[in-house]
């Protein structure tokens, strides 16, 4: 089975980011893989294990996302490919999804692609929907379990986490699947791995080279800065008892009219 | 003429999910600048009712597509529709509440339109003739200001960061049919149902949420029922310990939360999750229980109104942002708060 997973390289959650002359800067926290793409890659590498075939790992990005790759190669992708242009520096949401959705059709007969949920960095959440629509490949967003794939009869049956509980999909493959957390812990790269991945070469593919005629970029950022600060006068309630104690808590947030 | 701007009503089994009405506020100020009214777009199997209660919010106009194909949601023959409808309409600017189906619609519409998606926005404002969007990024660390350059514009809006107008029963409308545009056979995906369906409050659209972090845990004063091994013991505890909480929010009418150490440790469905990595929040009141307040919880709850914290440890991170805070057992304080709340609110 040929299976794609798309990642993403972004500061790390832990990061203080802050905008500084129009730059968001993130000091020297590091640059990780993005983590909802993580559990994208474990339930990849979970397929690969159940039907057999090999993982490929793309990221659109600059130089840098080459960390991101190297993440998914230790945790036990077989290959990587880092698409990058320098036309793509402004890549908005549709023009990646255009590129990635070429780069899957150049690797050829690709059976499922794997994303994260969403980015944490632009916290956009829509390139797996897009790029299932620019294949014309069924699109089967935020699964939390796949029931079933069967690369032979090429369907696939889903649970997807959506408001109003887990619903039921099944569909044809070639498929484009986001996942979310419920899919599975994923695994710590292993020693070999990161050593494997630290001598790889990963091929850098070029727009011209993908062959796609990308949109021009569409989404603007005119803006970007940090929150004004929230002033929070924190009270902290206490009392003789925790009885007494909850009565006042009770009486204060009942002042606040937000019940 | 067709109306420049355009809503699209979310809707589940028939029933219109609340945070589409807020669109309407947000739709009628645009359309007061820009000119024109305010068109309104359902599809489902069964939706009219949808279609008439959406002119009572101030629908000029509803585009109502009622077809067999559309009885699940399924984003591709959804998007079909719409795509369909606005390129041969021209709006300039399609509102969507930020759903799951709203936010995978946009995407594919998208798609479709070669546009862009502006998703999750808190405010919006008209700039030089354009919409400006207001968004969180990073997680809510920083806030960016965005625009489309193409049309339409396609804007999900934050359940909850725009008021509902109040609905008119007297409102007139015209309610216009349109036919689906893809047929079964052509469809590649098959819904067959729902499993652990969720009951209650749902977090996106809750005014009030009480949430539970690892200390539900802690309260190793219960004893527990004899045969479990030390990981049910954990559980165990971690439900009753959820009661509490839960109890609290029926109260409240409120939704019930979650960090991510309380989902990982199995104490609760993955779905209740609020942070980073789960749901971001809004709520008037966001009342955490044995919850630290790690940055990745702070990023799914920060904008909470009034926020309100317990737990044991005086040094913990979310006193810093909680507006009333207690220092204490949240075992000893949720029951007799739950109680004192009750009574306040029935009387
Ligand atoms: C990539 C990434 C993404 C993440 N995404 C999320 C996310 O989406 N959401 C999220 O929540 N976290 C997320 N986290 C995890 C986050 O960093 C914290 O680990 C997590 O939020 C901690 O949960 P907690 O506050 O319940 O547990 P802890 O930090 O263990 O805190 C438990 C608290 O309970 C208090 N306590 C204990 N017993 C009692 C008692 N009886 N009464 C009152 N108080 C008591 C303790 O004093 C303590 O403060 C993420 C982490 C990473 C690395
Ligand atoms: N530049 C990129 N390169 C590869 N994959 C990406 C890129 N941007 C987004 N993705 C994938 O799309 C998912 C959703 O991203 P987003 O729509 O930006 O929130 C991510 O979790 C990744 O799996």
């Amino acid at each position: 089975m040929k299976i794609v997973v798309c990642v993403k390289q972004v500061p790390d959650t832990a990061a203080k980011v802050v905008v500084e002359n129009g730059q968001v800067t993130w000091g020297d926290a590091p640059l990780v893989i993005n983590p909802w793409d993580e559990y994208a890659v474990e339930t990849a590498l979970l397929q690969e294990e159940e039907h057999g075939g090999e993982v490929t790992v793309i990221s659109v990005g600059g130089e840098d996302a080459k960390e991101a790759l190297k993440h998914a190669l230790a945790m036990g992708c077989g290959n990587a490919i880092l698409v990058s242009d320098p036309s793509l520096k402004n890549a908005d949401s549709l023009v990646t999804s255009q590129v990635l959705a070429a780069a899957i059709q150049k690797i050829g007969d690709v059976d499922v692609v794997f994303f994260g949920k969403q980015a944490i960095d632009g916290d956009v959440g829509v390139t797996a929907a897009q790029t299932a629509r620019v294949l014309g490949w069924p699109s089967l967003t935020l699964v939390s379990e796949i029931t079933e794939l069967d690369p032979g009869s090429k369907t696939i049956s889903v649970e997807r986490s959506v408001e109003e509980g887990r619903q039921v999909v099944s569909g044809q493959l070639p498929a484009v699947v986001s996942v979310v957390k419920d899919i599975g812990e994923p695994r710590y790269p292993s020693f070999m791995g990161i050593r494997k991945a630290s001598r790889a070469e990963i091929p850098m593919w070029s727009i011209a080279e993908v062959g796609v005629e990308v949109s021009e970029p569409v989404v603007e950022w005119p803006d970007l800065f940090n929150p004004p600060k929230q002033e929070v006068v924190t009270e902290i309630v206490s009392g003789g008892s925790p009885q007494e104690t909850a009565e006042t808590l009770a009486e204060k947030i009942i002042e606040e009219k937000v019940l | 003429m067709a109306d420049k701007v355009w809503v699209y009503i979310d809707q589940f089994d028939g029933e219109a999910i609340p945070s589409s009405w807020e669109l309407f506020g947000a739709a009628s100020k645009l359309a007061n600048e820009m000119g024109g009214g305010v068109t309104a777009v359902v599809a489902g199997a069964d939706v009219q009712q949808v279609a008439e209660l959406a002119v009572h919010y101030g629908a000029d106009q509803v585009y109502v597509c009622n077809d067999e194909t559309l009885k699940e949601f399924r984003a591709e023959p959804y998007a079909s529709v719409l795509s369909g409808l606005a390129s041969e309409q021209q709006p300039e600017v399609i509102l969507f509440p930020t759903t799951s189906r709203g936010r995978e619609l946009a995407a594919m519409v998208a798609v479709d339109l070669k546009t862009g998606v502006l998703p999750d926005v808190t405010n919006l404002e008209i700039q030089d003739g354009k919409v400006l969007a207001t968004r969180p990024v990073y997680g809510g660390k920083l806030i960016s200001k965005v625009v489309c350059n193409a049309q339409p514009q396609l804007i999900t809006l934050r359940g909850r960061a725009f008021s509902p107008p109040a609905a008119d029963s007297t409102k007139t409308g015209q309610v216009d049919p349109v036919a689906a545009s893809v047929a079964e056979d052509e469809i590649k995906t098959k819904v067959s149902g729902y499993t652990e369906s969720q009951k209650g409050v749902s977090l996106n659209d809750a005014a009030v949420i009480v949430s539970g972090g690892r200390g539900v845990s802690n309260n190793p004063s219960l004893e527990p029922p004899a045969g479990l091994d030390e990981s049910e013991v954990e559980i165990w505890r971690a439900q009753e310990g959820f009661k509490l909480v839960g109890e609290l929010a029926s109260v409240l009418n409120a939704a019930v939360g979650a960090s991510r150490a309380a989902v990982d440790a199995g104490y609760i469905l993955y779905e209740h999750q609020v942070g980073q990595t789960g749901k971001v929040v809004s709520p008037d009141l966001y009342i955490a229980c044995g919850i630290s307040g790690a940055i990745q919880h702070q990023a799914g709850m920060r904008t909470s109104k009034v926020i309100v914290a317990i737990n044991k440890d005086p040094e913990a991170p979310i006193f810093k942002m909680a507006r009333f805070g207690v220092v204490g057992d949240l075992f000893e304080i949720l029951p007799p708060l739950t109680e004192s709340l009750k009574a306040r609110l029935n009387s």
